[in-house]
């Protein structure tokens, strides 16, 4: 037999009776009367940044004032203008060049300032995790109490990845002391659009 | 068994300012848990819901294991089946062969350290480089993580500091953590940039979907598993959940319990391989499915290693991880480790005061200090404890159930401590140990009771 068949047969044998799944009871969960004012608290205290706006142009005019520094940005975002499709293909030697990239989130999570971002917001799964700064947008009315909502509006079989992603990466391996940047992004700024 | 909880734990509390720091330091991170827990009012519930989640899984497994099969490979993933450490092994070492993979990069993986993967791959002349910061530091060292969370929360910056200006060049006495962080930052970039083959664990597998979740705070796990070519996930088959939906209840309970943040920095689902990219997945046994059929025991396998356990424990914290000699310590690791070799880890079951704050703090409802206690009379009738032990305690069982013998020797013994205190307080006193004796009241509670009752 084989390991597959002699795993499956024992875990069959030694089992116990069905036990039934419970029912999760949305509204029993939290919900916040002000989802954005939650949201922006929790990222930064996490040592993310939100910014609310009213409109996309600003964000136009920010990405072009970057383009402008000679550094390697990254925009996939078709409302702020040219998308840099060519990232998906581009080797990881080139990419971990990238200084800042601007990505679009589908939604956040008030409860814990968490974005979540589809593989084709991306356009190369590795953009949000190797550039050195990474720029969230997504409309404020996106906004979701608690992740149990988050899972309804979001379809985790749609793409080939996806993920959550709250605030810079950070590690307190030394001594239990916080520093920003360990591995991924080093400063994450959520642009919130009214 | 050559090594013992409690000789270990004596080695690290040699060193007493270092076990207080160490003490203090978990208990912080215990109590960041609870301001985390007490955020949310529905806290209660959602551990009750991932209990039962947990429950239903473990009691329809193999059908859900097939399930998840059957998706993931539709999704191009490459499944794999593992009896034991070895085979799990061999499977990893063989797919490297295939691909004449030499440079690897890997992310936390309790598996991995269970099934001695490092080890192994290191006689067939292959490195693994672990990209986590705490792994990273410790694999330097050549020791195994002592915190399945933290895993050099043994170490002080000092210490780090001399290893990253042994290994790394980074400059002699700077204990800066972020000048130490940004010297790995560089370092494992480079290792990212260059790796071939990535592994990683599993959080969650997802019965209903295929996928499968890997988080992280520092972002290595993406790091190499959007680079690397060939990327492994490798999973013991417990942690398998029914549904996506069921992600909402267990990314909510996880790192508030670990480490008291709202969520992981990254919670990564991963679906399909890149267009260009190979996916395997390990599921591996390794005695979890005999650990299924301990009806005492089997809901061990609830647990989704967030690590709370370890951080509330009053031995664990002054213990240090290295004392359970075992990839998994804490009150966790005590009883699964029993379930693997319970003659080589028939200590661990003893190393707790059972007082129950294990249970208190588990996400997944766990009994730990149940099982700890039930593991005790496990492993003494398989005959697996000191003779000593088991003589005192056949003659702790005759003085209890002889109420006149008792009274004697309390009574002998009260009058020791008090004319004699040097019988009492010297080494030969396993008690004395740390301690003082206390001084012994005049009469017993039984003679007090009988004067007083009256009253």
């Amino acid at each position: 037999m084989s390991a597959r068949e002699n795993i499956l047969n024992a875990i069959a044998m030694n089992q116990p009776e069905l036990a039934e799944l419970p029912v999760i009871d949305l509204a029993s969960t939290i919900h916040y009367e002000d989802s954005f004012i939650q949201f922006k608290t929790v990222l930064e205290s996490i040592g993310g940044k939100v910014e609310l706006i009213s409109h996309i142009t600003v964000l136009k005019d920010k990405l072009a004032t970057d383009k402008t520094t000679g550094n390697f940005i990254v925009n996939t975002i078709e409302a702020l203008g040219d998308v840099d499709k060519y990232v998906a293909l581009l080797p990881v030697f080139d990419l971990e060049k990238v200084e800042k990239a601007y990505v679009k989130g589908t939604l956040g999570v008030a409860e814990n300032g968490a974005v979540w971002i589809y593989e084709s917001q991306m356009i190369n799964r590795l953009i949000p995790f190797i550039c050195q700064h990474l720029i969230l947008v997504m409309e404020k009315k996106n906004i979701v109490s608690n992740l149990h909502q988050a899972y309804q509006k979001i379809d985790v079989e749609k793409e080939g990845f996806g993920a959550f992603v709250a605030g810079p990466s950070k590690t307190a391996d030394i001594e239990q002391s916080l520093v920003i940047g360990a591995h991924g992004a080093r400063s994450v700024v959520v642009f919130v659009i009214e | 068994m050559t090594v013992k909880h409690a000789d270990l734990a004596e080695k690290f509390i040699a060193d007493e300012p270092r076990t207080d720091w160490h003490d203090d330091t978990l208990w912080f991170v215990r109590e960041k848990r609870d301001k985390a827990a007490h955020g949310l009012p529905e806290w209660e519930q959602l551990r009750e819901w991932a209990s039962q989640i947990k429950n239903n899984t473990l009691s329809n497994l193999s059908n859900y294991l097939k399930e998840f099969e059957e998706k993931a490979a539709a999704n191009g993933i490459k499944v794999h089946w593992a009896s034991d450490a070895k085979e799990h092994n061999e499977i990893i070492y063989e797919i490297i062969l295939k691909h004449g993979i030499q440079k690897i990069v890997k992310s936390k993986s309790m598996l991995t350290e269970e099934c001695h993967l490092n080890e192994f791959l290191q006689h067939q002349g292959i490195e693994v480089v672990d990209t986590d910061l705490g792994e990273r530091i410790v694999q330097f060292r050549k020791e195994p993580p002592s915190h399945i969370v933290l895993p050099a929360i043994h170490l002080k910056k000092e210490d780090v500091s001399a290893t990253f200006h042994e290994h790394l060049k980074t400059e002699k006495g700077n204990n800066d953590p972020q000048y130490l962080t940004e010297a790995a930052r560089q370092h494992l970039r480079n290792k990212f940039v260059e790796s071939q083959l990535a592994i990683t664990g599993v959080n969650f597998a997802i019965a209903e979907t295929g996928g499968f979740v890997v988080c992280t705070n520092e972002g290595n796990a993406d790091m190499g598993a959007h680079t690397a070519p060939v990327h492994i996930a490798c999973m013991g088959f417990e942690k398998l959940i029914p549904k996506a939906d069921h992600l909402s209840v267990f990314l909510r309970l996880l790192a508030r319990s670990a480490t008291g943040q709202p969520i992981t920095t990254y919670s990564s689902h991963f679906q399909k391989p890149r267009p260009d990219q190979e996916m395997h997945i390990v599921i591996v046994d390794n005695g979890r499915s005999k650990q299924l059929g301990r009806e005492d025991f089997r809901n061990s396998l609830k647990c989704i290693r967030c690590a709370a356990c370890f951080n509330t424990c009053p031995v664990y914290r002054r213990s240090g991880g290295h004392s359970y000699h075992t990839a998994v310590a804490g009150p966790i690791g005590s009883i699964l480790n029993p379930n693997l070799d319970m003659k080589a880890n028939a200590d661990l079951p003893f190393a707790s005061t059972l007082c129950g704050s294990c249970s208190n703090v588990c996400p997944v409802k766990i009994n730990i200090h149940e099982q700890l206690w039930k593991w005790r009379q496990v492993i003494v009738e398989e005959g697996y404890v000191a003779a000593s032990k088991k003589i005192s305690m056949k003659g702790m069982s005759f003085v209890f159930s002889n109420p006149k013998i008792y009274r004697l020797l309390g009574k002998t013994g009260r009058k020791v401590i008090h004319f004699f205190p040097f019988m009492v307080n010297n080494k030969l006193n396993p008690w004395f140990k740390q301690r003082e004796m206390p001084s012994a009241p005049k009469d017993s509670f039984h003679d007090w009771y009988l004067k007083n009752r009256k009253n």
